[in-house]
Parts: structure tokens; sequence; C-alpha cells
């Protein structure tokens, strides 16, 4: 292969939006389009995820994460589209040179004439928690856990304490005591856990595991390896409370804290960000503020379910063709979609008032817990859209399918949650 | 129990009455009673681990074909763990198969070449 090469549609990242996305342009009718993954295998970040409860929306069952990731594969495989893994991308220009190097290939430059960027997110990492202590090792992120345990067969230690309840972290929590470990407590500092109901009952209470809310971590001990960790209750203020201090005798503590979009590639090209979502700000065909950038997939907006990844990724490949091939209709004027009350990080930011489809998806996450609510679209008095719920949480997020027109009329609609029918 | 159905997480009181019939109080709606039934008389869970790989490091994802008794979660995975695959292994492979007198067997979830 040269070292300067010519595409017409060059996806970044081999995961399941990456995967969809090219599969969706080459079903379009994009001859050439070509994945790079800096991963020895395609599949992203569900190959760690070996536990059930991907794919219900999309395929009607219950798939693990590596044969969700397998179904997509071998469509890329039939279609064959080349994935080019060992493939680290280092630098995307605003007019989509996309800088890459491999052991194989050394440097190479793609002239692309659409991009797609699938990169995934990563986890907060301990850094941005401000626990005090030393730093012993023995602290770990709960994906990084995950990947130790369920791809290399190695386990990080015996007696575990969990820092936050999201669903990675119950995950870890039901893994770790199926391999031998002792988990000892899940502790959440918010009222609430943003994991699935499904996953406290199944991944913490079958197996004893108490889940302390309204607690955090307030030290680690040990000087080379973790001894122990003292947890405190908080007050409303996310203060610890003194004399309520529990202490645990563990030898590994794992975060799970929440996951951050992976943009530092989009920034070398230009792309603006949203300060909410940490992802690209997009339109409806998932275009960033670069034309020919496209974006999807958890470097867009975290997602909890892939199968809503898949879906938006497809939509971000079959645009990126339109782009590419210059039959892409591009809107004359948007419609801005904004945050109400009670609604954090709506996807897409502006819909185009004319489009390919007739129906435009909107995704957003509730900013609390909220029962019996009920959210709604508006512009000004006007309300376009409403649906009542019975519980909104920020653990699950909201997918709308609705049709374009509804937005025709307005230059801003807001997205929010209303009360017992009194809006803030 | 807590109801696994939505995110209200409705608190249910299961009682057994004398002549056997299940009365579930506090479920928000009808999935919580079928759920709180289930739960009752048998619950069952999916399993997912991790099976050794003859003369490999990385060990093969695995579950349950479908769901197994929830007491029976410790045998099955003993039984995984002390079992080891032959590679190649395709997704969907049949590993053991009545895994301890449940009439489910264990198959692969991932492929190794
Ligand atoms: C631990 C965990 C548990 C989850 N559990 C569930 C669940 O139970 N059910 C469910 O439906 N969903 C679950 N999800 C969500 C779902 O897995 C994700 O939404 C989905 O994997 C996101 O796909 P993606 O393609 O956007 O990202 P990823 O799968 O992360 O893929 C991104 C890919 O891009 C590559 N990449 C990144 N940067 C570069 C670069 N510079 N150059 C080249 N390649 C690069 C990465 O190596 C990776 O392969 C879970 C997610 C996580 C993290
Ligand atoms: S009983 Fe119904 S409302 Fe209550 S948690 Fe279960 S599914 Fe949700």
């Amino acid at each position: 292969m040269e070292n300067d090469v010519n595409v017409d549609v060059l996806v970044v990242g081999a995961g399941p939006a990456g995967l969809a996305a090219a599969v969706a342009a080459r079903k379009a009718g994009c001859r050439d389009v070509r994945i790079l993954e800096r991963d020895d295998a395609p599949g992203g970040i569900l190959q760690q995820c070996i536990h059930n409860g991907f794919g219900l929306h999309r395929f009607k069952e219950e798939l693990t994460g590596p044969e969700y990731a397998q179904r997509f594969i071998d469509a890329v495989e039939e279609e064959k589209i080349p994935v080019q893994c060992r493939t680290m991308v280092l630098d995307i220009s605003p007019d989509r040179v996309v800088t890459a190097m491999s052991p194989e290939y050394g440097i190479q430059q793609f002239k692309a004439k659409a991009v797609v960027l699938a990169m995934g997110c990563r986890e907060r990492p301990r850094g941005a928690l401000m626990i005090p202590g030393t730093r012993p090792a023995g602290v770990y992120t709960a994906g990084t856990a995950q990947r130790l345990v369920n791809m290399e067969g190695l386990m990080p230690g015996k007696r575990v304490v969990i820092l936050g309840s999201g669903d990675i972290g119950l995950i870890m929590a039901r893994r770790m005591t199926f391999e031998g470990a002792k988990v000892l407590a899940c502790v959440e500092i918010m009222p609430y856990s943003s994991g699935l109901k499904r996953n406290i009952v199944q991944c913490l209470d079958d197996y004893g595991i108490p889940l302390l809310l309204n607690h955090t971590v307030v030290d680690i001990q040990g000087r080379e390896r973790v001894e122990g960790v003292t947890v405190a209750k908080v007050d409303e203020k996310r203060q610890p409370v003194p004399g309520s201090e529990i202490h645990y005798d563990c030898d590994t503590l794992l975060l799970s804290v929440g996951l951050l979009p992976e943009n530092e590639l989009s920034k070398t090209a230009g792309v603006k960000l949203s300060p909410v979502t940490s992802g690209a700000v997009v339109d409806d065909t998932m275009q960033t503020s670069v034309p020919g950038v496209f974006a999807c997939g958890n470097v867009l907006h975290v997602h909890d379910l892939v199968d809503f990844v898949s879906q938006e990724s497809e939509e971000a490949g079959r645009a990126a063709w339109a782009y590419a091939s210059g039959s892409s209709k591009t809107a004359e004027s948007y419609t801005a979609v904004l945050d109400g009350f009670g609604v954090r990080g709506c996807v897409p930011q502006k819909i185009g008032k004319t489009g390919a489809d007739d129906k435009v998806a909107v995704s957003f996450r509730p900013g609390g817990v909220f029962r019996d609510a009920e959210w709604r679209i508006r512009d000004g008095e006007n309300v376009l859209f409403k649906r009542k719920g019975r519980i909104l949480t920020p653990g699950e997020s909201i997918h709308v399918e609705l049709p374009r027109k509804l937005f025709a009329e307005s230059e801003s609609v807001t997205v929010e949650v209303v009360q017992e029918g009194v809006s803030k | 129990m807590t109801c696994i159905g939505c995110p209200m997480g409705c608190q249910l009181d299961v009682t057994k009455e004398a002549d056997g019939t299940i009365t579930v109080k506090g479920a928000g709606c009808g999935r919580g009673v079928i759920y709180g039934k289930q739960e009752a008389v048998a619950p069952q869970r999916m399993v997912t681990a991790l099976m050794p790989v003859k003369g490999r490091s990385r060990p093969l994802s695995v579950k349950t074909a479908t769901a197994v008794p929830k007491e029976k979660i410790g045998d099955v995975l003993a039984a995984i763990a002390a079992k080891c695959a032959d590679a190649p292994v395709k997704i969907g492979d049949v590993l053991i198969a009545d895994v301890c007198g449940t009439g489910v067997s264990i198959v692969a979830t991932s492929n190794a070449r």
C-alpha cells in the first residue's frame, strides 16, 4: 500500500459505531470506504463486555457484547470493507487529511472526501476525582478491570470496593464475585444509582453486596498497594459528614464514575464540541461543524444501549457517502434544539428544515429523577410534542423518532421536563 | 423484592397463600406481578463467564443458552471453570451439553481460531 491514499469515506474506529457506519456507506453505494482501528482486532469496547443484554431493540434477542460485535464484523467482511488494524490515527485536518501510524505502513496520509469519527469514549480517570491520600497500586477504573478479567483472564484483587454505581461498576461487581473475589460494597455519592435496576438486582442484591447511596470514598490507605478505604456519608451539598466513616479492609478500589467521549482528534479537525455532551455539535445527519466530518457512537455522546449506537451510525455512514459523492442536499436553514429544564445533552443540536429523510431521531438524558413526569418539545408557548413517563432517570436516555416537518416552522425548540403541570 | 421491569423499581411484597396461590402487592403495573411470581417460584438467571482454552492464555467467553435456576449459578460457574475448550471454537458452539443437570447447554459467545 502507498503512504498517500485517496479514499471516499474514511471511518476512524472499528467499534460498533464505525462498523455500522462503514456498512451503511457501502450499502448506499460507496465502493471506496475503509476503517482504521488502533487495536489489533475490530469490535471496540464490546469485546470485553461478555455479559448479556445487548441487541434487544435491534435483533429482538439478548446477545453478549462479543456476539453483537461479531454480527457487524461479519457484515463488514461480507461487504469486503477493508479494516486496517494496529493503526493509530494521530491527526485530522479541517480539509480531511487524516494522518495515521502503524507498524506495517509507518506514517500514512489519507485524503478523504468524508470522514466518520467513531473513536468511542474513555473512562473518567481517578485524577478527576480528587480523592485524597497516597496513590498505591490497586486502584483501577472499572473498564480497565473488565479488560483485565475478561480479555486477559487476570484478576486485579481479592477484596474489592467499588466507587460509583454506573453499569460497568455493577457488572464488574458480579464478574469479580464470579471469579472468587469478595466485593464489600458499592459506594455512590448521589441519592440514586445511574445503573439499570436490573443490574442493581442481578449484580449486587443477588450476591448480598450493599449499595451505599449518598456515600463516597474519603480516604485510601496503603503505601505500595491499597490496604483499605474509608467511606463516609455525604450531606445535601455532597460534603462528607464527620463521624459517619466506615472502614473497609480491601486490596482493590474500582472506579465507575462515568465516561467521556474521546475527542482529542475531533479537536485537531476543528470540530466544535458541546460542553454538555463533550461530543461534537451535529445536525440530524450527524455532520459536525466541519463540512464532510461526521460523528457517531460514544464519541458523539455516551450511549447506554449499543442498539442506538448502530442506528445513529448508519445515518452517519449514509450521510458521509452522500457528502463524498456530492449528492447531499444540505439544508438551507436549521432549527436549533435546546436543553430546557430537566434535560441534558439533546442530540442533534440542530435539525435541517429540509433533508433526505422525513423522520429525525432526537435523544437526550434526563437531568435528574422525575416520577410521573412529562417531557415535551416546545417553540415558545407552542407545544409541538409531548410524552408522559412513569419515571425519567439520568441512567436511561430517551430516544424518539419524530417527523421532520414538526420542526420546520421553528427557529428553535426547547426540550424540557414538566412535573405536575408546572415547568420551570 | 425489587422489580427490575423498569427504573421505577417497585418494592414487591410477594406472599404464598395456604392454597398455593401467590399474591403480589406493590407492583406499579402488570409486568411486576409476572416478575414477582416468577421470582417467588423459580428465580432464573443467565450466566456469562470465561472458559479456559487449551494451550492459550486468553480465555473464551461463554454463556448459558437460556436462563438457569438461580441456586445453580455456583455449580454452573464451577463446571465452566473446570472445563477446557479446544480451539478452534465458533460462536454458538456447544461446549457443555447439559450443565449440572439443568438441561441447559453452555455455548461460546466469541470465536477462538
Ligand atoms: C464497559 C461498558 C459496558 C457496557 N455495557 C452495555 C450493555 O450492557 N448493553 C448495551 O447495550 N450497551 C453497553 N455499553 C455501551 C456500548 O458498548 C457502547 O455504547 C458501544 O460499544 C459504543 O460503540 P463505539 O463504536 O461508539 O465505541 P467503542 O466500542 O469504544 O469503539 C471505538 C473504537 O475506536 C478505536 N479508536 C479510538 N481512538 C482511535 C484512534 N485514534 N485511532 C484508531 N482507532 C481508534 C478504539 O480502539 C475502539 O475500537 C457498555 C459500554 C461500556 C464502556
Ligand atoms: S412493577 Fe411495573 S412499574 Fe413497577 S418496577 Fe416493575 S415494571 Fe416498573
